[in-house]
């Protein structure tokens, strides 16, 4: 058994109803500090409730869970301070610009007026954007807008990075070098907890989970997952679990 | 084809509790609003008093005045120029000047003038004050003089100010109902439009064989039949509630709302050819037709006292045209004899418009 | 006769260009992909060939008409289901399609040899509104829309995007089924492991096309050996390879990262004794076939 320090989110039964609908049921898992973990399922099957509640943003309606060490029923502030969050359409200000988006999350999340303008600095050399710092985000191409996003998901510092569906409709050679920087990220310790609809992604995770119905059917490396299905990839995984419950 | 349309319509509308809303809430709401600011009971009116004689006589007239229960005594004036600053001030909902001599003249049988001063920025408070302050001084008068005389001779020069134009509920009905009905026709249309867009079946619709006016009819009709309905309840409110007299016939009445909603709502079919949003269609619709109709159209201002300009101005704003139209037939009686130039500019109007607005419809973009 | 023949077409948005100077013809009958990422251009080229725009120069002809002067025609054969998908939220299913078969004067009734066992699977659900409807049913619902009118010409603009990787499969196996009813079908997509599932298809970036055959065609054409190589930690791998000589490219792609290299007789041995020098890794390596993405990023480096 890991001690405690080494797991950046345990979940034990932890479930979410609506009504009568159960989003996300019974769901337990651990990922551990520094892992990519791939969250995946088919659309509806639960995920983004999941998610919402690992975040802090939705009360769960039982189980138990902890995000960076602090409970989602009580600490739900603290968790916030300690994750980031990307997604694809709604992480950044199209009207502002490049500079001003990095400004105004740094302000969101408290950090200083020195600070904010480091780490202005460091992402915008770390990107290669000097070209483009007083653009518009509309005006830059997608690929730039992504990473600019990772970055900006990350400028407070946080324990683990929560990026939902992050590579949707960029061309293969950005979403490949965002994914480097995932893995750079990761190196470094970050935890990255990630959803996305590319199966080849899934491969690039240490671990996966794949739900079905709001219920963990799978969970394991992608190695061991296509070994005990006797598949060659995780598409062919992911249909097989996947099916049957789709197509209703 | 055209069935399909409305039918699609009017189950959006149907199931849109929103927009049953703002069809049948704003229209009762905002004639409630002003018919509450209408309708103040008056009890305790602070007024101020310059008295220039000060003897017995005015000193009873005062009395007398703030005995009724109507008024009380906010502020005493020494001299004439106090007047203008206790109304800025807002304290003071009426002057009474009574001049010098007051009490000699009456004696000696001469007429007087007193002189009363009106706040008529509330205007429905602002007549009830005259009308009690003029009551009074005619007891008065007559309790003084009980032999009857064939003339007043306290002679009450009145002044309202604020609001010379006297708008009442003579007005405020006709222009609240052109204000309300422009505005809901209007937005109703650019918002569906709107939000057809947003959902991108409007790409979908363009390219189906449908033809501009099927697409442009489909949207008009069935918010024609609503906003009709939203018309009569207009009227019954202002009739029911606010005491508007209805001599007039009311399907002619009926017909020109027609026409004037026809008209708001082509508006609307325009104002969404521009917008892509459904709040930008609203806030286009919210701020292109309440400005002018507001205050062009001789709702608010007399049109006469404007400068040549905003006249010319106000003779496009087809509220302008269908208040006149109800004043003529509510107020006066009239028919089709007292109101076939307007109603003719008016259908002009949602003729120019409704071709307008299918000829600009995109159904491909250059 | 093509079903579309696209010319020389053009189309700027203020300083953008969103298509330049595109040329290729879907033939009849046939499955064609229009592939590349978002902002490559597909969404404007769609719209022009289904009438909605009209194109700056160059000229496109849809069932033998002019897309500009013979849109009444165009209109009249066509199905076209947008990027998102045109659905009425507030109405039932039952009630959306009865709408799309209305103005396009058409019966739900009268369309079901070719739409039936697409709305088979979501007949059960007629009632319902379409805003419940999950991204797979939405998907589905907006197709028979599409179809409700019997056209000559189908044409989908990224009718899989944001929706999960089995309704995605589901969804082309809808097409292939309505293919085979001889109807021509353009469709846009941003996943390129999609390619293989159409007839021909034409890679675009930027406003551009930058290559145009069928899918073994396309990969047939990558010349440089291309292996798969894995260790114990792939980013740290790709870090410690990247400077190789006559290394090409090398990035993640699944378990394996995949390695081009310039040298055609290169062999795997080389790699892992450059590679066994460099790293104290388990490395295992092996030759592999180039997938559509492989041609993608190859033309976006060295195109």
């Amino acid at each position: 058994m890991d001690n405690q320090e080494n797991i950046a989110v345990k979940t034990n039964k932890l479930t979410r109803k609506f009504g009568d609908f159960i989003a996300t049921d019974e769901l337990t898992l651990e990922v551990k500090k520094g892992e990519i973990f791939g969250f995946l399922g088919a659309n509806g099957a639960g995920k983004t409730t999941a998610m919402r509640m690992l975040c802090g943003l939705l009360k769960p309606s039982s189980g138990e869970a902890t995000v960076a060490g602090f409970d989602v029923y009580k600490q739900a502030e603290k968790i916030k301070k300690n994750i980031g969050y990307m997604s694809q359409k709604f992480s950044l200000y199209e009207d502002l610009k490049v500079k001003e988006n990095i400004e105004l999350y740094g302000g969101i999340y408290g950090l200083s007026r020195k600070e904010i303008k480091e780490k202005t600095k460091h992402i915008i050399d770390d990107l290669n954007m000097k070209s483009v710092e007083n653009k518009l985000v509309a005006e830059i191409p997608l690929g730039w807008k992504q990473k600019l996003a990772f970055s900006v998901a990350q400028i407070h510092d946080p324990k683990i990075i929560f990026l939902d569906e992050p590579t949707g409709g960029v061309d293969p050679l950005t979403r490949r070098q965002f994914w480097n920087g995932i893995y750079a990220s990761a190196d470094r310790g970050l935890t990255i907890f990630v959803t996305t609809h590319y199966m080849d992604e899934a491969e690039y995770c240490n671990r996966v989970s794949i739900m079905v119905d709001g219920k963990v059917k799978a969970l394991g490396t992608p190695r061991a997952l296509k070994d005990e299905y006797k598949v060659g990839s995780m598409d062919d995984v992911f249909t097989e679990l996947a099916r049957g419950t789709s197509t209703k | 084809m055209l069935k399909g349309l409305i039918l699609k319509e009017f189950r959006h509308i149907m199931r849109d509790p929103r927009t049953l809303l703002i069809l049948f809430g704003m229209p009762l709401l905002q004639l409630l609003l002003f018919g509450f600011a209408l309708s103040t009971e008056i009890k305790d009116a602070p007024i101020a008093v310059l008295d220039q004689s000060k003897d017995a006589q005015s000193y009873a007239l005062q009395s007398k005045l703030f005995s009724s229960g109507y008024f009380k005594l906010e502020q005493k004036l020494i001299n004439a120029k106090q007047i203008e600053k206790s109304f800025e001030t807002g304290k003071v909902k009426m002057a009474l000047v009574i001049p010098p001599q007051f009490g000699y003249q009456l004696n000696h049988g001469k007429h007087v003038q007193v002189q009363l001063i009106v706040d008529a920025s509330d205007i429905n408070t602002g007549i009830t004050l005259r009308n009690y302050a003029e009551n009074i001084i005619r007891d008065y008068q007559n309790q003084e003089n009980p032999t009857e005389r064939p003339f007043m001779q306290i002679v009450p020069k009145i002044r309202m100010i604020f609001n010379p134009g006297l708008a009442s509920v003579y007005s405020f009905v006709p222009g609240v109902s052109a204000l309300v009905l422009i505005l809901i026709s209007s937005m109703l249309t650019s918002v569906t439009i709107a939000r057809e867009k947003e959902l991108g079946t409007m790409e979908v619709i363009s390219i189906s064989p449908l033809k501009k006016h099927h697409i442009v009819i489909g949207k008009v009709i069935p918010y024609l039949g609503l906003s009709l309905l939203n018309a009569i309840i207009i009227i019954i409110v202002g009739v029911w509630v606010f005491d508007m007299p209805m001599k007039g016939n009311i399907f002619i009445l009926l017909l020109e709302c027609l026409l004037y909603v026809l008209v708001a709502l082509a508006l609307g079919v325009l104002i969404s050819i521009r917008a892509n949003t459904q709040q930008e269609a609203m806030f286009t619709s919210l701020l292109s037709m309440m400005l002018p109709t507001l205050l062009l159209s001789g709702f608010l201002f007399p049109v006469e006292s404007m400068p040549w300009v905003l006249q010319q101005i106000s003779k496009i704003i087809p509220a302008t045209y269908f208040i006149e139209v109800i004043k003529s037939i509510m107020i006066k009686g009239g028919g089709f004899e007292l109101v076939w130039k307007p109603t003719l500019v008016l259908a002009f109007m949602a003729f120019v418009l409704i071709s307008i607005s299918i000829k600009s419809l995109k159904t491909r973009i250059d | 006769m093509a079903a579309i023949e696209v010319h020389q077409i053009s189309k700027s948005f203020g300083e953008t260009k969103a298509v330049k100077d595109m040329s290729f013809n879907v033939n009849d009958g046939e499955l064609f992909g229009l592939i590349g990422p978002d902002g490559a251009g597909k969404t404007t080229l769609i719209k022009i060939l289904v009438t909605l725009q009209k194109p700056d120069s160059g000229s496109a002809k849809v069932d033998g008409q002019d897309v500009v002067s013979g849109y009444h025609h165009i209109r009249n054969i066509i199905g076209y289901m947008p990027g998102k998908f045109a659905l009425y939220q507030d109405l039932s299913i039952e009630e959306n399609m009865s709408f799309f078969a209305d103005i396009f004067g058409t019966k739900i009734e009268e369309q079901m040899e070719l739409m039936g066992d697409i709305y088979k699977q979501i007949e059960p659900f007629k009632k319902r509104k379409a805003g419940q409807l999950s991204g797979g049913m939405k998907q589905k619902l907006a197709l028979c829309c599409a179809l409700i009118h019997k056209p000559k010409i189908l044409v989908l603009d990224e009718p899989t995007t944001g929706v999960d990787a089995v309704s995605r499969r589901e969804f082309w196996d809808m097409l292939s089924h309505i293919k085979k009813q001889g109807i021509s079908i353009l469709v846009s997509t941003p996943y390129m492991d999609e390619a293989a599932r159409c007839d021909r298809i034409a890679l675009v970036q930027e406003g551009s096309i930058i290559a145009l055959d069928t899918p073994k065609g396309i990969i047939k054409d990558f010349a440089h050996p291309i292996f798969g190589i894995k260790g114990d930690n792939n980013y740290h791998l790709i870090e410690e390879l990247k400077n190789m000589p006559g290394l090409r490219s090398l990035y993640p792609s699944g378990e394996y990262a995949h390695l081009v290299m310039d040298d055609k007789n290169q062999s795997s041995e080389e790699i892992k004794n450059y590679a066994a020098a460099k790293t104290h890794q388990k490395i295992e390596i092996e030759p592999i076939e180039a997938d559509i993405e492989d041609c993608f990023i190859e033309m976006m480096q060295h195109g």
